[in-house]
């Protein structure tokens, strides 16, 4: 028995399987480096003049100065970044709730006709919002919304409901029941019976939804692109094309620009890699 | 018994003939009041994912008159002009490529990605690569498109910087203004953005393998390609075709990548379905036939939503 663990967990110090972990190693640094060098060198290009970003394109900065940055900052990344981070923010609270309230209707109300709305509220992940695009232009247009903050709001949670509903269903399934029905008996309405019990317990899918639900609002284009047009209210990724027409010359300020709305993203990604990983999981595993 | 009992209890209701109606239509109304949980999900969704795709197909069927706004019925015009539109064959052609090239890097080497990291020695390590990996993932496409748009640029681009480096001028072109080049150029630009999020799925599907299979077929003497085949592969399969599915629906919707870095160009020879739909209804304005474009993604993501269902619903069923 033990003889056969030795030989399977750890590899016997061969030449083969010496030369097979090289391999192994060099090859994953090697990808490492086709992924992260183009980062790197988004990066350092804001910190170059248009003269060195001409030059060599492997050479770094010859001064550090943040003159870029602050240009980028100054010039409509900041205007840029509130109306994304108020975006981003207002639809994640609104799709995670009502999400929230949808999925315990659908698990723990003795609600009529519940496969048909589960099917309903859940179909919608089949469509996409290309298909909907040109009407959703008129409708917008004809109530109103069009180029406003709400457009986008709407239209982020609305989008986004199937599939976080979807998360926080699948995990309500899971809860045992006897909480809420002795809730129940000790005279709790179903208003308290959500908020102070069933809420609390689905913290952990609750803040997966949220991260995904960032990682898709800040990174949103086409609704973005199609309902927006002023400066006033537009998102990072629209912000950014139009400061590159804005900027085409001066392309040390468009990848500074570039650099910071990625930023954020990226950071947001590693503080909350756990909550992250089990969203995309529990949605892609069921 | 239990039956009975409930029988028994709702016979001695029936006999309070006062009592009985109110508490059935208490019961009733409490039934019905429970809607108020789904009620603004279902009418957000019902109105501005719904209603939208029946408006398109009822848009895709007639023709504004941009100057007057005066809209005519026209049937199926805009379908016939599809099948004569020599964009669209490009434009469907250019998802299909999409497709494939997605699935070779996307499934296939993402899934010999994932083993080879789940293989590694300690979970510290495996955490590292596939967070390393990930991370042009998180990123917002119009970066990581603008960012390549650089990259292929002949003048201060890092691809033709290297070629050169490497004394390959001769291959140096502008990839995203050839013609022939402009589609490839941004397919490659989305398997390095997208083969990060691919891989940290089929890891987790791998994780969910269960240890002492690989034990077993260590002791029968398997090597670790052999492992990778008859243990690995089988047990993943349902991640596998999944992963086929989801990639050949995002193909057939990709818009982003595309409008960022070509807008269709040079020539509309890298437009897909997405970007001429968006040029069709915004920019030349014909709402009607950019309509009948979007008809035509609707059905193809119909056709593979259909079949992840069948797919996920099978997969129940075995089980």
């Amino acid at each position: 028995m033990t003889v056969m663990t030795a030989n399977g967990r750890t590899p016997r110090p061969t030449f083969g399987g010496a030369l097979a972990r090289a391999f192994l190693y060099s090859f994953l640094i090697c990808l490492g480096i086709v992924v992260l060098y183009p980062l790197l060198w988004m990066a350092l290009n804001g910190f170059k003049d248009n003269g060195q970003i001409f030059g060599d394109p492997f050479a770094l900065p010859s001064r550090w100065t943040w003159g870029n940055y602050v240009q980028a900052w100054n010039r409509g990344v900041r205007d840029y970044l509130v109306s994304s981070l108020l975006v981003t923010v207002a639809s994640a609270i609104c799709t995670v709730l009502i999400s929230a309230w949808t999925a315990y209707g659908l698990t723990r109300t003795p609600m009529p006709g519940k496969p048909l709305i589960v099917g309903l509220v859940l179909g919608g992940l089949m469509l996409s919002p290309t298909v909907a695009l040109i009407p959703l232009v008129r409708m917008l247009q004809a109530i109103g919304l069009y180029n406003t903050y709400w457009a986008l709001i709407i239209l982020y949670t609305a989008f986004r409901i199937p599939f976080s509903t979807f998360l926080i269903r699948a995990y309500m399934l899971g809860l045992p029941k006897d909480l809420d029905e002795a809730a129940r008996i000790d005279g709790a309405s179903e208003g308290q019976i959500f908020w102070r019990i069933i809420l609390p317990l689905c913290q952990p899918i609750i803040i997966s939804c949220i991260i995904l639900h960032v990682l898709f609002a800040w990174n949103e284009y086409l609704f973005a692109m199609v309902f927006t047009n002023g400066s006033a209210v537009q998102t990072l990724p629209v912000g950014l094309t139009s400061l590159m027409s804005k900027n085409g010359t001066n392309y040390g300020v468009v990848f500074a620009a570039m650099t910071i709305s990625a930023l954020p993203i990226v950071l947001l990604f590693f503080a909350a890699q756990r909550y992250f990983i089990r969203g995309l999981s529990e949605g892609i595993g069921k | 018994m239990a039956n009975s009992g409930l029988a028994r209890m709702e016979d001695a209701g029936l006999s309070n003939a006062a009592g009985e109606p109110a508490a059935k239509a208490g019961r009733r109304f409490r039934h019905w009041s429970s809607l108020r949980w789904v009620a603004v999900a279902v009418i957000l969704v019902g109105w501005f994912v719904y209603y939208p795709i029946v408006d398109n197909f009822i848009v895709s069927t007639t023709d504004e008159d941009i100057f007057t706004g005066e809209t005519t019925n026209i049937g199926l015009a805009n379908y016939e002009r599809l099948l004569h539109d020599p964009v669209v064959w490009v434009a469907l052609w250019n998802n299909t490529l999409y497709a494939l090239i997605s699935i070779i890097f996307q499934v296939g080497g993402a899934f010999v990605l994932a083993a080879l990291i789940e293989g590694l020695g300690s979970e510290r390590q495996r955490r590292f690569w596939r967070a390393i990996y990930f991370i042009p993932s998180a990123i917002s496409i119009t970066v990581t498109g603008l960012l390549f748009y650089f990259i292929y640029q002949p003048d201060i681009g890092l691809l033709s910087a290297g070629l050169r480096r490497i004394g390959l001028e001769q291959l140096i072109q502008p990839w995203l203004g050839n013609e022939d080049t402009a589609i490839y150029a941004i397919i490659a630009m989305s398997q390095w953005q997208g083969f990060g999020y691919s891989t940290l799925l089929f890891a987790i599907a791998i994780q969910k393998i269960p240890r002492d299979l690989y034990d077993a077929a260590v002791m029968d003497g398997a090597g670790p390609l052999r492992r990778l085949c008859s243990v690995t592969l089988p047990l993943t399969r349902e991640m596998t075709g999944l992963m086929i599915i989801v990639t050949i629906t995002g193909a057939f919707q990709v818009f982003n990548e595309v409008m960022v870095m070509t807008a269709g160009g040079p020539n509309n020879r890298s437009q897909v379905l997405g970007t001429w739909l968006y040029q069709q209804g915004f920019i030349q304005n014909n709402f009607g036939y950019g309509a009948a474009i979007a008809a035509v993604i609707f059905v193809v993501t119909m056709i593979t939503g259909a079949a992840q269902l069948w797919y996920t619903r099978r997969r129940r069923v075995e089980l």
